[in-house]
């Protein structure tokens, strides 16, 4: 180990090696920053394109375009895409370029098993994505892949889901354990704990998240592998076994999951609000605090997704209260970036436009959460679309937004030019107005109780679904628009500042504009 | 960096044992989960073969409980499966009996297992079988019909609120998973000499 730090050491004065192999032996955190960056956002295109194949599908009643099975296959792998595809690894992404710049420290700790993290996702997404080809057709039993429509009913690729499943999962508790080796051990003298910036505060939390809960996925595909392949009964009611334990089981991954994928946006958002407001963090005690809790409540909720299994009354009321408290913690820290604003010297750049419509956003898709959190309502709105907008609300309006927000924030930081303004705020316009557009209508065929993943629908919910496609097709081709963008900037534009923004406070922006390909050599002190 | 080089190692060795840890967890959930279930009577699931001691066996006249039978067949599975009678009313801790039939009507020798489950749920530990054909595989043999009974109680403990017990079965076809195994191969041998003159008295009785 100490033989390959010091074999690092050595390299300190050289930049990049030159041509492919400078991305595929790279142990450089920004480099694999970048990949997984570029990775989720290419995820992210693949996934948007099965979900407008959905939303063209669902433009009518009736079939026009696709066939059952296809718009089966297309629901299960956007959500499979774009949960672990887009969404979790542009987070890791953001966090390979930012913790070590954050929090002073020259590289990750462990810069190979870095490398081995990233290079993992291209053959798990490469084998998820292959299934498509197959004459049985890729997976089609729903992200969630409950038990028995993923064992017994599956289509023979199902083999090829479990083992990308497997990998996906090894590359985020490599990942996980690597940030928080660095976190804990490698902070620039001063920088205590409670000195952190908010965003690695809240990546360590995430960090401890995905090491608890992805071995529990891969648990729970391992014994599907089992009952298909080696006889076992894990989830077969014939042998002794019970599709409802399957329930249960990736649940208990599933609710930490889809706080993985939040925590890091509520410490992006927590500095550019800051940022733009020309003010530090109001409350940033409380924000550690509320995080943490939101993290353990995390554990103790899983079954509000199975309020209509059949659980005994006592199951429903406590799973019900626990997760209506975890609207307290979450409360805190909306009541915190209000509180930041307040009497705050406020622009508004591309960033701040996001990590407003975040905070706006975010809370309407928490408020139907708490709708969703009524057990005996619950029972109403089940696999209905009212579940499918609350959802997206706290995932594309919450986490997507929270990384375009964080791309725009540091992406001046690391190209060093500026991006254009105007084209940034269309994006966002562009952004805000699909979005609501595509999501807001979906409350409505919800509550009115259209059942989510069919490839048809009731004639009155006509309306409510033209709307739909037309505000996801006005999203997914403004995202052309941030490629565009993204282009632009790295190949030139303004020369930025080392600071970058008037009110930008942290370690990060100490150093040049473009980050240097090695930083931090030496540590610097922290007051 | 070099000192801080050793602290990493033991961060990641506690971090490693930990993700190693809780892989054991999911499948530390299985039995748990059963054990959950078993204890509580939660998701209707019911014990195994219960030994009445004979004390308990006073029925308690002042009390009728009525239990319902639902009796299904899982999809692909075509054997006739069903309750002589849709319900009965019992008492209490007496000891009752119910029938059951099934009948396998395809040209080939199959394996079937059922599997209970007690609605409402809170009922379930409160159900006792002291025999049972899910206990066991049924093995029929092409055309062969088997009378099954069933022997339960009703414990004394009932809770009060419960006045209609649902005992639902649904019948698995186990054929693929049970060929090839010892028993299946030993139930069919020691089947195959009487299941044929079974199977021709039951085309007698046809004919």
């Amino acid at each position: 180990m100490s033989a390959v730090i010091e074999a690092h050491h050595d390299d300190h004065d050289h930049g990049p090696a030159k041509g492919i192999t400078r991305w595929l032996y790279t142990t450089n955190h920004k480099d694999i920053g970048s990949m997984y960056l570029w990775f989720s956002f290419i995820m992210f295109l693949v996934g948007g394109v099965m979900a407008l194949v959905i939303r063209a599908e669902l433009f009518q009643p009736g079939l026009q375009f696709v066939e059952p099975a296809l718009f089966n296959q297309m629901t299960t792998n956007h959500g499979l895409i774009m949960v672990f595809g887009a969404i979790m690894p542009a987070f890791v992404g953001l966090a390979n370029w930012m913790v070590p710049l954050m929090i002073g420290a020259p590289d990750m700790a462990l810069p190979r098993m870095n490398n081995l993290s990233f290079w993992i996702l291209p053959f798990a997404f490469g084998m998820l994505l292959s299934t498509l080809f197959m004459e049985s057709g890729g997976p089609n039993f729903g992200w969630t892949f409950y038990a028995p429509l993923s064992t017994t009913y599956a289509p023979d690729s199902v083999t090829y889901f479990i083992f990308a499943v497997h990998l996906a999962g090894a590359s985020s508790i490599m990942g996980a354990i690597n940030i928080i080796a660095t976190i804990l051990n490698m902070r620039a003298p001063g920088m205590t704990l409670m000195k952190m910036p908010m965003f690695v505060w809240t990546w360590l939390i995430t960090a401890y998240l995905l090491i608890a809960v992805m071995p529990v996925l891969a648990g729970a595909v391992t014994m599907m592998l089992f009952d298909i392949h080696f006889g076992t009964s894990f989830f077969d009611a014939s042998g002794g076994g019970d599709p409802v334990l399957f329930q249960h089981v990736f649940w208990f991954f599933g609710h930490p999951e889809v706080y993985i994928m939040i925590l890091p946006a509520f410490g992006i958002v927590s500095h550019i609000i800051s940022t733009f407001s020309r003010k530090p963090l109001f409350g940033y005690d409380s924000m550690v605090y509320a995080t943490s809790s939101i993290a353990f409540l995390s554990f103790i909720v899983w079954a509000h997704h199975m309020f209509t299994v059949g659980m005994p009354l006592a199951g429903e009321l406590f799973f019900m209260y626990a997760t209506m408290l975890i609207a307290v913690p979450t409360g805190v820290k909306v009541f915190n970036w209000v509180s930041t604003m307040w009497r705050g010297s406020m622009t508004f750049e591309t960033p701040m436009l996001f990590a407003l419509a975040f905070i706006f956003l975010f809370t309407i898709g928490g408020f139907s959460g708490l709708m969703l959190a009524i057990a005996p309502a619950d029972f109403q709105y089940h696999d209905t679309y009212f579940v499918v907008a609350h959802f997206h609300y706290v995932l594309v309006s919450g986490a997507l937004f929270s990384i375009f927000g964080a791309v725009y924030f540091w992406l001046p930081k690391w190209t060093g030019h500026m991006y254009n303004e105007g084209l940034g705020k269309l994006h966002f316009w562009l952004s805000f107005i699909g979005v609501n557009v595509a999501f807001f209508p979906m409350h409505f065929s919800g509550l009115a109780g259209m059942p989510r993943r069919i490839p048809d629908y009731a004639l009155q919910f006509a309306d409510f679904n033209a709307w739909s496609t037309v505000g996801a097709f006005v999203f997914g081709i403004s995202q052309l628009l941030f490629l565009w963008i993204l282009v632009q900037t790295i190949r030139a534009g303004q020369k930025a500042t080392t600071e970058v923004w008037e009110g930008s406070e942290g370690l990060e922006w100490t150093v040049p504009s473009p980050a240097p390909y090695h930083t931090f050599a030496e540590p610097p002190k922290v007051a | 960096m070099e000192d801080r080089t050793g602290q990493a190692k033991g961060t990641v060795l506690r971090l490693v044992l930990g993700g190693a840890a809780m892989f054991g967890f999911a499948f530390a959930l299985v039995p748990l989960y059963d054990v959950i279930c078993e204890v509580t009577g939660l998701n209707g699931k019911t014990a195994g073969r219960y030994e009445a001691a004979p004390a308990a066996l006073e029925p308690d006249r002042s009390r009728d409980v009525q239990v319902r039978f639902v009796t299904n067949t899982n999809a692909g599975m075509p054997w006739r499966f069903g309750a002589e009678q849709g319900g009965m009313t019992v008492n209490p801790g007496g000891l009752n009996v119910a029938m059951f039939y099934a009948e396998n009507p395809t040209n080939r020798p199959m394996v079937a297992q059922t599997i209970p489950s007690i609605a409402p749920g809170r009922a379930a530990s409160y159900f006792h079988k002291t025999e049972c054909f899910c206990f066991d595989q049924q093995v029929l043999m092409p055309g062969e019909k088997v009378e099954m009974p069933m022997r339960f109680i009703v414990d004394r403990d009932l809770p009060e609120g419960v006045v209609t017990i649902s005992l639902s079965y649904t019948m698995f076809d186990i054929t693929d998973q049970a060929s090839g195994r010892y028993a299946l191969e030993k139930a069919l041998a020691t089947k195959s000499a009487p299941a044929a003159k079974a199977s021709g008295d039951t085309g007698a009785a046809g004919g």
